[in-house]
Order: structure tokens, then C-alpha cells, then sequence
């Protein structure tokens, strides 16, 4: 068991690969085959995640070495800096795993009844779990490169999964706009990472933030990295090709974007905290995020009002939540050198934000869960052709209710908790922009009370007359993200305690992080 | 295309062949390796595409063969990868072994081929798959714009 | 002033190339035009990446009957390597993608073939 948890961080990215590989040739022999091998090895791959969750959080910092005499082997003999690939696994890396074990399984899980009817399901099955093996090797790695080539393998299997239903024309058209931003910003991140290589000779994480110092190139990539990542998070000016992705993909493969998006995230914590860490110029870089967060809340919450078709708006309130997310992270950051507003606020702020990582993960799956739901039996999205559908589909429509109160932040589900906790440390901070996020809960709110009244409430339209419930396993998959819901929201202190604070200290202090690396510098 | 065409390809493909094996193979001595082999002898295959006709060659080059050479690329690879995990993952277990275990001289040296270790089995692997995929991907979208599919 | 621009001609000539290319991918309606964008975009971030390990005087970074001198850095070159591999899918699943939008809506003009606005 423990050589088992000592292998995990790699056993965690390799046993997707292996077993999406392994999917075409036992699909060419039997279908249930593929899929309890899908399921089960995903189920192997949460316990894992689980396992080396509770060893970092008792323990430290994970290090693996790829291809070493053992795998704490940063620095060889003769070498003078870290070479090989290492994964490092600290407390906000698993944090993120956590995230997207539980999402992944829930999104094989929907895809069995959602998918039935589709032609090459082998192909499916080994994207999803390329995917979801590049979402995992993007949060475990502490090398730059490393992290590009896994954002590189998680957007191309993405985009072949959005636009993977070729009968529709409007899947076709968001799969191609998904690529094409995810390539520019990729490029452009290979353009900065060129830039620090170029001056410190260094690709791995910890040692380069060692030896940074903030020299003009260091700027210019710090601001290429940082607007490369706002883009494939979905931040405005770059959420448009948000709304046109999640909309049109299949429903599980939008829970699994929600995940690599949330993974983008993390990428721009890792940059902003740990490789800069306090050599930034704080308040500035501090009030950029916080300024990109605010926009993001408005211009998402504001298109949001204007939608009929149900899938673009759950996506525009997802922009919308992930400007609390960047307002939080811009508070934190700006008070990052200052040792007493961290301690008052501003590690309050940091903790927000990441509650409100997994929190918004659950919340906005259950919600494109529950319009996929719809789409399945009546075969459109748009608001306007709906009406009544709570009278025959009521787990779906109690589910639609559950997530759009968790979402505006209303007692007792998991939203409230993260966004007080985001309230009540940014009013420290600037009372305005308090303000601002308790207005934009409210339009929220309206917006999903209208959608939940225009979808489920008022009489049966006859079209709908023999309009059943969805099929288990798509009830299942729902049910397990409303429990987990619910337990959040209920226990909110505990989830703070058990992964949130683990995960703030490990942003706040990097020199653990440099530490687990170079060892410690005299 | 014409019967010149035709006959040249034919002939040049045996050519092409032992070039791109011999890149993928040398490819820890000499430059190149797996992904450049494989593309080499992908681009022998839309050769023969040219020459001959996407309908003629589909027949040959069916859906199933090619997904499976190219998974079973794709599973040496990660099955050597995993072999290692006695000590670490991605450990070079056959240097110092029988198979391509020898240890190169430092500085120049004129390359000798069984050195290396795992990379040369990795290299073949990557080729396999390189070569599969990409023969694959050319035949289907020369066969699309046709408006045909590609044979089971 | 001039001196160095002619001594760092790679860089400049890898910038000017990301310039036309974002100015293609701004400002070109027609789908396979954004896909050349992409593509010229790739090559200048390869270009740059080579030129950063060049070192004057320098030999290729292989062993193999070696000649004297110094070498050029590797590394630069297997992460140049890495993003051509990347490349080559990502062009392979654009075009398919290009080409089911044009069987859809009939038109490779961006503003013709959106079917979703606002």
C-alpha cells in the first residue's frame, strides 16, 4: 500500500492512457467489456486519487521522478539543477485531482445511456480518457513544458469530443472555435515558457522560481502566460467561445471542459503565486485579475438575462462564477507580501476562491446535466418550446432547483459557503466590489427562477404528453453530484478544514514548494 | 494516373520503406526517431494515394487493421513504460541487458546502434503508431472529399 | 541600431511573422485562411525556439562522428520537435472539422456559416 501511494501521482496520469489505448481493441470485441474496463479503471484511478490525497495532506509534498534510481531524485550526482520530469504533488494539486476524479466518473457514468445510440463509441471512450489523462497530468506536474504538452492533449481531445455528434452543424462550428483558441493559446504559452528558458536555462517549476528575478522579459511573459490562461478559463475579453462550447457538446463531455477550464486556473495560480510568488509587482498584477474578475462577473451575469436557449446560459453564468473566482485569487494576490492582511483577509479570500473552484465544478455539472437530461428526451434546447416538464420528469426537476440555489449562493448549499467566505474578505479589502457580487447573485438568482419556471412549472404542452423520466444511469450520475452538493453545503467547515486550508497554505508559501525540489537553499 | 506513375510508385515504395525504417530505428544515434520515420513512411502512403486512387487503396488499407497497428503501437509504448515500475516508471531497465544494452563512450564516438537501452523499442513503438495514425487520417480525408467512407 | 536588428535577424524575422499571422487570424473571414494563421503562427513560435539555442560557431547537438567545437542547445530543439507532433494533429483535426462545416452550411465564409450569434 505504500509503494502503492508512492507511485500513485504517475499511476494517477499513466492508467487513463493505458486503458484508453487498450479501449479500441476490446471494443472490437464486446461492447460491455469497454465499458465496465472504462468504469472500473476510473473507479481505481478516484481510490488513488483519494489515497494520495490523504497521504499529502498528512504528509507533504509528493515528488516523483520519471525514469530515476528512485523516485525522490531531483538533483543526480554531477548535475547541479533538477533534470528529468517531475511531478510534483502539493496540497492545491490535489485539490484539483479531487475535482476531476469525481467528475470524470460521474461523466462516464451519464455517458452510458446518453451516448447509447451513437456509432463509434470506442473512439469516444479513448478521447474521454485521453482527456480526462491530460486534465490529471496538467494538475500534477511541476515542470512548464510538461504542463504545455498536457494542456496541448487535453484541448485536441476536447475539441474532437465537442464536436463529436457529426449530425449537427452547430457542434461542428463549436468544436472549431474550442480548437482554435486553444491552439493560439497555446503557442502563445510556448512563446513565454521560450522566454524564461532563454534567460535561466530552466523548465522546472520550483527551481525557476528560485531563480527569478523580475527582469523585462520576465514581465512581458509573465503578461503573455497570464492572459494565455485568463483565455482558456473563459475570462472576459476572451469568454466568447464559451457559450458556443458548452452549449452544443454532449453534456458529459461539457462537465469534463468545466474540469480542464478549472485546470487553466489552477495553471494561472501556479504562475501568479509560486513561480512569481512575491517578486511581482503585487498590487498591480493583484488589481489586473480583480479587474478581469469583475468584468467577467457583469458581462457573464448580463448575457446571461438575455438567453432562451438553456445550455448558453448555464455556460454564461459559468463565466460569471469564474469571475468570483478571479476577484477572490486578485485579493489574495494583491495582499500577498503584506503579513498582516494575509493573515486577516487575505488568505480568507484565496480560501473563497478555491471552495469556489469545486463548488462551481458541482454545481454547473448538475445544472448541464439536468439540460442534457432535457435534450435527451424532447430533443430541443430552446426555453421558448418548453413548458410543464415537472409534471413527468420530477428527479430532473428538483435537480434543475437544487443547482440553480446552489448557484446563486442561497443557505444551505455549497455556494453560500464559498461565496461568504469571498463576501466577507474582499469587503475587507474594497467594499465595492462586495457589493457588486451580491448584486450580480441576485440577477442570477432571477435568471434561473425564470428558466426553472419556463421549463418545468405551468401546464403540460400535448407534445409532451408521454414525456418519461430519463434512464438510471443519467439519474445516477445526477444524483451522486446533488449528495455531494448537499454534504458541502451542510458541512462547510469541515471541507475547509480537510482540503481547502491545505491547499491555500500551499499557494501562499512557496518555499515548501521550491524547498521539495532544490532542497533547502542556505 | 498513368501507368508510368503507377509502376514508378510501386518501385519507389520499397525505397521509401527502408528509408523511414531505418530513421525511426537509428533514431537515438543519428538525427531523427519515431514521430520522423513514422512521417516518412506516411508520406510514402499518400504516394501511393495519389498514384493510385483513393478507392484502390482503401481496400487495403481498412479501418480495422490500421486501429489496431496503431493501438498496438500505442500499448508498447505505455506497456515498457510501466515495466519499469519496479524502480520508478519510465525507468531504462534493458541498459547494461542483451537488448541494445550497450553503454556508448562519452565525446564523439561513431554511433553504434544496440546502445541505448528502452529508447530504440519506444522509437518503434512511436513509429508504428506515427505511421498508422497519420496513413489513417490522410486516407479518410482523401476519401471524405470524394464523398466515400472508409472500408470496416 | 540597424546592427542589431541585422544580428538578430531569426528574432526579428520570427516576430514578424507572428505578426502576420495574428493579423490573419484577426482579420480573415475565410476558414481555411484562420487555418494558415494558425499554421504561420506555429512556425514562428518554432523559429523563435530554434534561434534561442543557436551559439555562434556551433555544431549540430549529435554525438555520431562529432567534429571540434561547441554544440548548439539541444533541448530547444526537442521542444521545437514536440510542438511540429502537436501541430500536425491539430491541423489534421481542423481541416476535418473545416470540411464538415463546409458540408453543413455550404460556405467556408465565417460570417456566412455562424449559426450562432449573442
Amino acid at each position: 500500500m505504500a509503494t502503492l501511494i508512492g507511485h500513485s501521482s504517475i499511476l494517477i496520469i499513466a492508467v487513463p492512457l493505458l486503458i484508453a489505448f487498450l479501449t479500441p481493441l476490446i471494443g472490437m470485441a464486446s461492447k460491455k467489456a469497454r465499458n465496465a474496463v472504462v468504469i472500473v479503471s476510473l473507479a481505481f484511478v478516484a481510490f488513488l486519487v483519494f489515497a494520495l490525497a490523504r497521504d499529502v495532506i498528512l504528509n507533504g509534498i509528493h515528488i516523483y521522478t520519471l525514469g530515476a534510481t528512485f523516485p525522490g531524485l531531483t538533483i543526480p550526482e554531477g548535475t547541479m539543477v533538477p533534470v528529468r520530469i517531475i511531478l510534483e504533488v502539493d496540497g492545491v494539486s490535489v485539490f484539483m485531482g479531487i475535482i476531476v476524479a469525481i467528475v470524470s466518473l460521474v461523466a462516464v457514468i451519464y455517458s452510458l445511456s446518453a451516448m447509447k445510440g451513437e456509432t463509434g463509441q470506442n473512439r469516444f471512450y479513448t478521447l474521454l480518457l485521453l482527456m480526462v489523462g491530460g486534465t490529471f497530468g496538467m494538475v500534477f506536474t511541476g515542470d512548464l513544458f510538461n504542463l504545455f504538452v498536457f494542456l496541448e492533449i487535453t484541448s485536441i481531445s476536447g475539441a474532437a469530443l465537442i464536436a463529436f455528434r457529426t449530425r449537427f452543424a452547430d457542434s461542428q462550428e463549436g468544436g472549431f472555435k474550442y480548437i482554435v483558441v486553444s491552439a493560439i493559446a497555446s503557442l502563445m504559452i510556448l512563446f513565454a515558457i521560450g522566454l524564461l528558458y532563454a534567460q535561466y536555462n530552466l523548465l522546472n517549476i520550483g527551481a525557476l522560481a528560485a531563480a527569478i528575478q523580475y527582469t523585462m522579459l520576465d514581465r512581458i511573459a509573465l503578461v503573455i502566460l497570464i492572459s494565455a490562461f485568463v483565455m482558456k478559463l473563459g475570462g472576459v475579453p476572451m469568454h466568447m467561445w464559451l457559450s458556443d462550447t458548452y452549449s452544443v457538446a454532449p453534456v458529459s463531455i461539457t462537465v469534463l471542459l468545466i474540469a480542464a477550464s478549472q485546470a487553466s486556473m489552477y495553471a494561472l495560480m501556479r504562475i501568479c503565486f509560486t513561480l512569481y510568488g512575491v517578486t511581482l509587482d503585487l498590487a498591480v498584477v493583484g488589481w489586473i485579475i480583480i479587474a478581469i474578475g469583475i468584468l467577467s462577473m457583469f458581462i457573464g451575469v448580463t448575457m446571461a438575462v438575455r438567453q432562451t436557449d438553456i445550455t448558453r446560459l448555464i455556460a454564461y453564468n459559468c463565466v460569471c462564477e469564474a469571475g468570483f473566482m478571479l476577484v477572490g485569487l486578485g485579493v489574495g494576490l494583491a495582499v500577498l507580501g503584506d503579513v498582516t492582511a494575509l493573515r486577516t483577509y487575505g488568505t480568507a479570500a484565496i480560501s473563497g476562491a478555491i471552495f469556489h473552484v469545486i463548488n462551481h465544478a458541482l454545481f454547473e455539472g448538475l445544472l448541464f446535466l439536468v439540460a442534457g437530461a432535457i435534450f435527451y428526451r424532447i430533443g430541443t434546447r430552446d426555453l421558448n418550446q418548453m413548458g410543464g416538464l415537472g409534471h413527468t420528469m420530477k428527479f430532473t426537476a428538483m435537480f434543475f432547483l437544487l443547482g440553480a440555489l446552489a448557484s446563486s449562493g442561497i443557505p444551505p448549499f455549497n455556494g453560500f459557503a464559498s461565496k461568504i467566505l469571498i463576501y466577507e474578505s474582499v469587503y475587507q479589502f474594497n467594499p465595492i466590489l462586495t457589493i457588486i457580487g451580491i448584486f450580480v447573485s441576485i440577477i442570477t438568482l432571477a435568471v434561473f427562477v425564470k428558466a426553472f419556471f419556463s421549463a418545468f412549472t405551468g401546464a403540460s404542452l400535448p407534445k409532451y404528453e408521454d414525456i418519461k423520466e430519463v434512464p438510471k444511469s443519467m439519474i445516477a450520475a445526477m444524483t451522486i453530484l446533488a449528495v455531494i452538493i448537499i454534504i458541502f453545503g451542510l458541512f462547510p467547515g469541515l471541507v475547509v478544514d480537510w482540503i481547502v486550508r491545505p491547499a491555500t497554505d500551499a499557494l501562499v508559501g512557496q518555499t515548501s514548494y521550491i524547498n521539495a525540489i532544490v532542497g533547502v537553499i542556505p | 494516373m498513368s501507368k508510368i506513375v503507377r509502376t514508378v510508385a510501386n518501385q519507389l515504395m520499397a525505397f521509401v520503406l527502408v528509408f523511414g525504417l531505418y530513421v525511426i530505428m537509428h533514431g537515438h544515434v543519428t538525427p531523427g526517431g519515431g514521430f520522423q520515420g513514422g512521417a516518412i513512411i506516411a508520406s510514402g502512403v499518400v504516394m501511393l494515394i495519389v498514384a493510385f486512387g483513393s478507392g484502390q487503396i482503401k481496400k487495403f488499407l481498412r479501418e480495422r487493421r490500421l486501429s489496431l497497428v496503431e493501438s498496438s503501437g500505442a500499448l508498447l509504448f505505455i506497456l515498457i513504460a510501466f515495466a519499469g515500475i519496479g524502480t520508478v516508471f519510465f525507468y531504462n531497465f534493458l541498459v547494461g541487458s542483451r537488448i541494445f544494452g550497450g553503454i556508448p563512450p562519452t565525446g564523439s564516438n561513431p554511433g553504434d546502434v544496440w546502445t541505448g537501452g528502452v529508447i530504440p523499442v519506444m522509437n518503434l513503438a512511436v513509429g508504428l503508431k506515427v505511421t498508422a495514425g497519420l496513413s489513417a487520417a490522410v486516407l479518410a480525408l482523401a476519401l471524405f472529399s470524394s464523398g466515400e467512407e472508409m472500408e470496416e | 541600431m540597424t546592427e542589431t536588428l541585422i544580428g538578430n535577424f531569426p528574432f526579428v524575422a520570427a516576430v514578424v511573422l507572428m505578426g502576420i499571422a495574428l493579423y490573419i487570424l484577426i482579420f480573415r473571414r475565410n476558414l481555411i485562411k484562420i487555418v494558415m494563421g494558425i499554421t504561420i503562427l506555429s512556425s514562428s513560435v518554432n523559429l523563435f525556439l530554434v534561434t534561442l539555442g543557436y551559439r555562434a560557431g556551433g555544431i549540430a547537438p549529435i554525438y555520431t562522428d562529432a567534429p571540434e567545437g561547441p554544440m548548439v542547445l539541444p533541448v530547444v530543439q526537442a521542444l521545437t520537435l514536440t510542438n511540429i507532433v502537436i501541430a500536425v494533429a491539430t491541423s489534421a483535426l481542423i481541416l476535418s472539422l473545416v470540411i464538415r462545416i463546409y458540408r453543413h452550411t455550404g460556405s467556408l465564409d465565417s460570417k456566412k456559416s455562424r449559426r450562432m450569434k449573442g
